[in-house]
């Protein structure tokens, strides 16, 4: 049973995939708390597509594709809201807009450009036996800088997340607290491509996060409960992927699905 | 218990008139609350009432006129704001404790965690409204009259001088009205301002200080006993609903 964790760890691959999935598993679960409560997964998902033609032009810049990922993520983040304010359309819809667009911005980005060959099956399902030590630098930097923000502004996120109205009276800052929660989830998106990809990023998002719901009550310890369990599914499939040879975005999806369905079989929660 | 200093604040509303999309939704509304009122804002649905609020609030641009806080010191938190049931996310999970704390958030500022002195004005306060016990419920566990008493602390923890509830009899049965109204006689008298919405006041009327009549603007403003009127009802329910209020009033009386 120890061979079957200790073995892969000889090679530096894994052990970086192994940092990178713990981080995935802890950073996509804390924020994706608040995706599962406040209705976010759809922005989420959007975000996750978004990202695309940020992270081709990081290829054909010869930038890390992480670290180019992340202005587009916050400007696509800003923008939704930006344009659902301005326009007076649902968030949806300004989603559904910008996303379309971002992607298949990205998407022709990919096949104009000549200098750059990329599977696209890795941008979509993620490869994290690919990744190198930037990623795994950029992503600490992510895990630290997401994990002060939601510390500081524990209470004011609380009280927009609950009371989006009131917290809005009482000042100019409910606003901004939004805007960083978005910007937040676009930073944590950038993390979990990298071990999931594009398409199934929102397993690491929203389905540990979901799965804490049905389990315990308080919403701190909701985000406790599901960065464990993301982590679990996280290395666990990176396990599985390894020793099954399989791709860990799937085996990792997999992990945290089945979770799932055994939590709402034992579910606490009463529907809301 | 937090009192407002120097007699509270006051507040006066001139010539308020607010527009959706062409259309009056407020139309030069005018009125005074001195410090230490508890006014009811009462009007049928589409009257206004939460524009009212909102304006006030600063949630809705005003189109002419202005809303004025006097002796308030504008920028911490003077205002809070009980929303309707419909605007609150209830599908997320926090405790009593929570949100009395969240008052909290304007005093604070930017990521300083709560203090000793925080956690005890949330205790003091949800000891007040008599949901200490319930402090590590979860809001969705509680009643609609016991949530309203949460934001009433959450209003005192905010150190607000003036509380504005939206429909906050709401999904509230009559007992627990009676309830809410004895807190907020309190909160009153601490020389606080409380404006609170409903649709229907027939039964606690008399519970109140002033009473606000807006159907789009203001049919009346004063002492209940002043205010309810035949001519006010039929300008703010019409004739039928005129006849009905009567007919309520007589099966009381009797």
């Amino acid at each position: 049973m120890i061979e079957f964790f200790v073995a892969p760890l000889e090679y530096g691959f894994m052990v970086r995939a192994l940092i990178g999935s713990v981080l995935v598993g802890v950073m996509c679960p804390l924020v994706g708390a608040y995706v599962v409560t406040r209705n976010l997964a759809f922005m989420g998902d959007a975000l996750a597509h978004a990202v695309l033609p940020g992270m081709v032009l990081g290829f054909i810049m010869g930038i890390n594709p992480a670290i180019a990922a992340v202005p587009t993520g916050v400007t696509v983040a800003v923008l939704v809201r930006i344009v659902s304010r301005r326009a007076g359309f649902s968030t949806d819809t300004s989603i559904g807009i910008l996303f379309a667009a971002m992607f298949a911005l990205g998407l022709a980005m990919l096949s104009l450009s000549t200098t750059i060959r990329v599977d696209m099956e890795d941008l979509l399902l993620g490869q994290i036996l690919a990744i190198s030590p930037t990623d795994i630098y950029v992503s600490l930097g992510i895990t630290i800088l997401v994990i002060l923000g939601l510390f500081g502004l524990h209470h004011w996120l609380l009280f927009a997340s609950f009371d989006p109205v009131g917290s809005q009276v009482v000042g100019a800052r409910a606003n901004i607290v939004d805007y960083v929660l978005l910007v937040m989830l676009a930073l944590v998106i950038v993390i979990g491509i990298q071990a999931a990809g594009v398409i199934l990023v929102m397993a690491m998002l929203v389905t540990p996060a979901a799965t804490a719901y049905l389990l315990v009550r308080r919403f701190v310890s909701m985000m406790v409960v599901a960065a464990v369990l993301g982590t679990a599914a996280a290395v666990t499939g990176l396990y599985i992927s390894y020793h099954f040879n399989l791709p860990a975005g799937p085996a990792m999806t997999l992990v945290a699905s089945g979770i799932f369905a055994l939590a709402v079989s034992f579910r606490r929660r009463a529907p809301a | 218990m937090n009192p407002i200093p120097d007699g509270g604040a006051s507040m006066s509303l001139q010539d308020v008139t607010v527009e959706f999309d062409g259309q009056m939704a407020l139309s030069n509304v005018s009125f005074d609350v001195e410090a230490g009122t508890l006014m009811g804002v009462v009007g049928p649905n589409g009257a206004g009432k939460s524009t009212l609020f909102n304006a006030i609030a600063g949630l809705l641009p005003v189109r002419r006129g202005k809303v004025t806080l006097h002796r308030v010191d504008q920028g911490r938190g003077a205002l809070a704001y009980v929303p309707q049931r419909e605007s609150v996310n209830w599908r997320f999970p926090v405790t009593v404790k929570d949100v009395a704390m969240m008052g909290r958030c304007c005093r604070l500022g930017w990521c300083r965690r709560p203090g000793k002195r925080d956690r005890e004005l949330v205790d003091a306060c949800l000891y007040r409204v008599g949901l200490w016990d319930h402090r590590s419920a979860l809001m969705t566990e509680l009643s609609g009259g016991q949530r309203q008493r949460v934001f009433v602390a959450r209003a005192l923890t905010q150190e607000a001088s003036v509380l504005l509830l939206d429909e906050a009899f709401s999904g509230v049965d009559a007992g627990a009205q009676e309830g809410l109204v004895e807190v907020l006689q309190t909160v009153r008298n601490e020389g606080r301002i409380v404006l609170l919405a409903t649709h229907d006041l027939t039964n606690l009327a008399g519970r109140f200080d002033q009473v606000l009549c807006l159907n789009r603007r203001v049919c009346a403003c004063g002492p209940p006993d002043e205010v309810f009127t035949s001519e006010v009802m039929e300008q703010l329910y019409g004739a039928p609903g005129v006849r009905l209020a009567m007919a309520g009033e007589g099966s009381k009386s009797r």
